[in-house]
């Protein structure tokens, strides 16, 4: 169905489709607009939900895992602080094997004090045990937030997953997308049916007890094997969902990507902005292309080091700092993939974009020309580089 | 490469620009094409000066950024000439529209030397005889639709008859007032 929404409409919608059992939400900011319109649809007898308006993020999270534990279907959205808010709980989710679906509006953290778009919250989370999807439009945002479900829940998982998209550039922004229809999201996703939960009196468990040297490490083993099952659910799941709808997903998309010699590697809406840049290259001949990362939680180690290895330069766009003084973590994380699987490859970073810092077509031409220009003298100079910033 | 129409809007916290972005952005997407509305978002608060933008095309639209090299140019407000570039990239094959009552001799001097088509229209003036208040968004919006012709005025009429029998469902009294003011809009809005 052909709709125009803004990607926090576009969530709202797809939850309402969904129908969860509970959904726990912090209902001002810095939550997003998506509790807001999915209260509305509770109001209005759209769904069954339970919708828990809670006092904060941190128990917005809490509600979250307790409903998930009892062996409700559960879900949040959050951006910003609400999601630092919410950290310690992060990793209660992820660790009690609790696949809660949270909608992660990317913004900046303070401080200095900024409401507008990067991606230092959710890549600060990146280490919390959740899946992370990132998406470049509206439509992205909401096909992934249905993927997300059917990922997170698969036995073989049982991990929270995380719908990562730009805050205003795509959560505020009014454009086209297609709509499926309510039944066939329904039947996407279908029932949620865990195989352990709280609420079973046939089988008692505990989650979430105290767990001391003996158990701790092979429970966090058994974590990380989860994550490791992820990538293969992941692609299962987006070849279905490419059956029911004839969208493609992978775990990155590759753009003019078949003989290229320059790419840049970027998450979320300025992947748009850089097609549109490597369209105009093309029109001149240049052979450019670009990454646009969708799974970076599992990361794709060997398949994003196979997609570079016939590059001749890649630059890695990082919308968040490290503070390592060593580049943004996706650079980290992109260069340590290609390490003895993409060797040769002249790799440098941009750090872009912070504190909504709007991120033009002529700031991404600069760095393919960037790349053009090590490519012709075979001199990579600077590594770590900051783009559209004033020194 | 597709043609795609970039539309900037500046106005001021409270008067509708933002809306009216959206409103635009929801006609043209129900004559079947591609759209973008969105504002640029900083401190709201009424009166202080606001962007927004519109990209309308045929094609799906991959850029995201902010719009820099407009076709057209809406301002809402004229003090705003004096504080904002409001020309800065204008296309001067496009045209910049403006909501004032003054005289051609008093608005040329604050548009920086902009040398293509310039357009006034009083929207204060159509809203308080139409609305009884200040709501200067849809005289605009008509003036707009009428100067950059990226869809039929007559279909952009109808078409907003329909999105504001919904957005005013609670409150049908304004239905008639904003379908006047754009009414006389699109035949008001003239050229310098």
């Amino acid at each position: 169905m052909r709709e125009r929404l803004s990607g926090n409409e576009a969530v709202a919608v797809a939850m309402r489709q969904i129908n969860p059992d509970v959904v726990a939400a912090f209902p001002i900011t810095p939550s997003t607009e998506v509790p807001q319109y999915f209260a509305s649809f509770v109001a209005n007898g759209k769904v069954t939900t339970e919708f828990v308006p809670v006092e904060s993020e941190h128990s917005a999270m809490s509600a979250c895992i307790g409903a998930q534990a009892a062996g409700a279907r559960t879900m949040t959205a959050t951006s910003s602080a609400g999601l630092a808010l919410m950290w310690e709980m992060l990793y209660i989710a992820s660790s009690s094997r609790l696949p809660v679906t949270l909608a992660a509006v990317n913004r900046a953290l303070s401080g200095p004090i900024n409401i507008n778009n990067d991606h230092s919250d959710t890549m600060g989370a990146r280490d919390s045990g959740w899946i992370q999807l990132y998406g470049e439009t509206n439509q992205e945002a909401y096909d992934n937030f249905i993927q997300a479900v059917k990922i997170g829940e698969h036995k073989d998982i049982m991990l929270p997953v995380m719908d990562c998209f730009d805050g205003f550039i795509t959560s505020h922004a009014v454009e086209n997308i297609e709509l499926i229809d309510d039944d066939k999201v329904k039947a996407f996703v279908g029932e949620y049916k865990p195989e352990f939960y709280l609420n079973n009196k046939k089988h008692p468990i505990a989650v979430g007890p105290l767990d001391l040297p003996i158990h701790y490490f092979e429970h966090k083993r058994l974590q990380a094997e989860a994550m490791r099952n992820a990538k293969k659910v992941i692609l299962d799941v987006a070849a279905e969902f490419e059956a029911m709808t004839g969208r493609k997903y992978g775990l990155f998309e590759e753009y003019k990507m078949e003989d290229a010699e320059v790419a840049i590697v970027v998450l979320n809406s300025t992947a748009g902005t850089a097609k549109f840049v490597v369209d105009g290259l093309r029109e001149r001949g240049v052979k450019a292309g670009l990454i646009k990362i969708r799974v970076y939680r599992p990361f794709p180690v060997e398949e994003i080091a196979a997609a570079l290895s016939k590059v001749k330069a890649v630059a890695i766009l990082d919308k968040a700092d490290s503070f390592n003084a060593a580049g943004g973590p996706v650079f980290t994380d992109v260069t340590s993939a290609m390490y003895g699987r993409a060797d040769g490859v002249k790799a440098i970073s941009y750090i872009y974009g912070l504190g909504g810092r709007d991120v033009k077509s002529t700031d991404i031409e600069l760095v393919y020309e960037r790349l053009l220009s090590i490519v012709e003298s075979g001199d990579i100079g600077e590594i770590y580089n900051y783009l559209g910033v004033r020194e | 490469m597709s043609k795609i129409v970039e539309i900037r809007w500046h106005g001021r916290g409270g008067q509708g620009a933002k809306t009216a972005a959206l409103l635009l952005a929801d006609a043209a997407f129900n004559t079947g094409m591609y759209v973008q509305g969105f504002p640029e978002y900083g401190p709201e608060r009424m009166g202080a000066p606001i962007t927004a933008y519109n990209r309308i095309s045929d094609e799906r639209i991959n850029i995201h950024s902010n719009i820099y090299t407009p076709n057209y140019v809406v301002v809402v407000d004229d003090t705003l000439l004096d504080s904002i570039d409001v020309t800065a990239g204008l296309d001067e094959g496009g045209a910049i529209i403006i909501n004032t009552s003054k005289s051609a001799d008093e608005i040329k001097p604050k548009l920086k030397g902009y040398g293509g088509k310039v357009f006034t229209i009083d929207a204060r003036a159509i809203s308080m005889e139409t609305l009884g208040r200040y709501f200067p968004n849809t005289p605009m919006l008509g003036a707009v639709v009428k100067v950059s012709g990226f869809m039929p005025v007559e279909d952009f009429v109808s078409d907003m008859e329909g999105s504001f029998k919904h957005k005013f469902a609670s409150k049908p009294q304004v239905i008639e007032g904003n379908m006047a003011a754009l009414k006389r809009s699109v035949t008001e809005v003239v050229e310098l």
